[in-house]
């Protein structure tokens, strides 16, 4: 396989919070395409595995490439084409969702076509739009949050516990999208502690041990 | 699937724009940080419950009550960002970070400047100094430039303090020191615009200039600086 193939390629990749090795020594290969599962018990460094994959935690040894950016010296570059939804929905709380769209928007250009049918996507109609998010449900705020995703045009989606606080609907709506991005181009990575529900989405399945990464082979 | 190329004002427009609309709805410049200024001049008066000397040390006090509400303008504009991790996706999202810089200093200018005039009213009544036209002009000016300097050293130092333990307490020991060279000029001015201290209008002009350096240097810096400080 080519690197023109991969999305991440992480060789021997050790990442320090504090002195504490939250990765340590994980390689990993992920072609482009594919929706990989991470699954792993609290504390393992699922987290930090999307988060060094978004460029937000510095490599402390190894060797790390996102979409061909080196991370150690192009982080930049690869967060261009990355969107990241952590156990936060990066909003803003005193804004409503229709503001947060068009402020997505604005900040990577993207058309007031492209901000409503994102809106569209993913089910936030117009009272929907109008609310503040700090008065919207948890899968509200999550629903925005996504359609930023969608706003971004992420070659990488990096999701951690994307179905959290979604009712079954908004469930299906999001593999769904991420189906679609994913036949598109975009390459998905989710962590995850609901196993049947990601694993039925990913094509592939990941676990993270102590910081090491254990191949369990494809879904 | 990526993104159109944008530039560093458009994203700064974005910034500003967001921040300000932010701050109309919340209200917290008027809710909280007016009042406590408002209660910071009225301790002042009666800590130096004499009109000579109160009308001496006006300018000083305006200017230090300026900085002190400053800190909270600042935390609060940073706030919002960490609030839900916004700030997290900003950096994800590989937009220009000096365009984050320069959205944040200028939202921060515009607050500053609304906060200054009922600074600057209650200073009047408070402390009773005389403000000529002239004086007005040049009040006007010292604002402004002063609070290029304040609101660049904010943006700065906000940014580095957002994701850090502490930051409640890490941002004054940061910023204080910093804008210290403001407090000075901006405050030598605003004595020639009171005409107090035997200072003159003429007096106050050079100060100004020093403080128009103050803001492109800080401006300059912290448009550099603010990328490679914020980054981790």
């Amino acid at each position: 396989m080519s690197s023109v193939d991969e999305a991440v390629r992480l060789h021997n990749a050790v990442v320090l919070l504090g002195s504490f090795p939250a990765l340590a020594e994980a390689s990993l290969v992920v072609k482009k395409g594919e929706i990989v599962l991470i699954s792993g018990a609290n504390g393992a460094g699922k987290t930090t595995l999307l988060r060094l994959c978004a460029g937000l935690v510095p490599l402390a040894r190894g060797e790390a490439t996102v979409l061909g950016f080196n991370l150690s010296t192009q982080r930049r570059e690869a967060q261009a084409h990355v969107g990241i939804l952590g156990h936060a929905n990066g909003l803003y709380l005193d804004l409503t969702a229709q503001e947060n769209l068009q402020f997505w928007g604005a900040i990577v250009g993207a058309s007031t076509r492209e901000i409503a049918l994102s809106g569209e996507r993913m089910g936030l109609h117009t009272r929907l739009l109008g609310t503040t998010v700090a008065k919207m449900s948890a899968g509200q705020r999550r629903r925005t949050a996504l359609a930023t995703l969608i706003i971004r045009r992420a070659s990488l989606w990096l999701l951690d516990e994307p179905h959290a606080g979604l009712d079954a609907a908004g469930r299906d709506e999001i593999d769904n999208i991420l189906r679609e991005a994913t036949s598109a181009g975009a390459t998905v990575i989710v962590a995850s502690h609901e196993l049947e529900r990601a694993g039925a989405l990913a094509t592939r399945r990941i676990e993270v041990v102590g910081g090491a990464i254990v191949e369990r082979g494809a879904q | 699937m990526t993104q159109h190329p944008i530039s560093t004002m458009s994203v700064a427009r974005a910034i500003a724009t967001k921040d300000l609309r932010i701050e109309w709805r919340s209200k917290v410049l008027v809710n909280q940080v007016l009042p406590f200024a408002g209660i910071v001049m009225v301790l002042f008066a009666f800590a130096l419950d004499n009109d000579g000397i109160l009308q001496r040390v006006a300018p000083g006090l305006v200017w230090l009550a300026v900085l002190f509400s400053s800190l909270i303008i600042v935390q609060r504009t940073f706030a919002i960002e960490s609030a839900d991790n916004a700030l997290d996706a900003i950096k994800v999202a590989g937009v220009s970070s000096a365009g984050v810089f320069l959205g944040k200093a200028v939202a921060l200018v515009v607050q500053l400047l609304l906060f200054e005039c009922v600074l600057v009213l209650l200073s009047l009544v408070l402390y009773q100094v005389h403000l000529s036209w002239g004086g007005a002009v040049l009040l006007v000016t010292v604002s402004f430039l002063a609070n290029i300097g304040i609101a660049a050293m904010g943006a700065l130092y906000g940014g580095l303090g957002a994701a850090a333990k502490g930051r409640e307490t890490l941002l004054p020991l940061l910023l204080l020191p910093a804008v210290a060279p403001v407090l000075i000029a901006a405050t030598r001015a605003t004595e020639s615009a009171f005409g107090v201290s035997g200072a003159t209008l003429g007096e106050g002009w050079p100060w100004v200039a020093l403080l128009a350096v103050f803001g492109a240097l800080f401006t300059f810096g912290g448009t550099l600086a603010f990328g490679v400080l914020t980054e981790e």
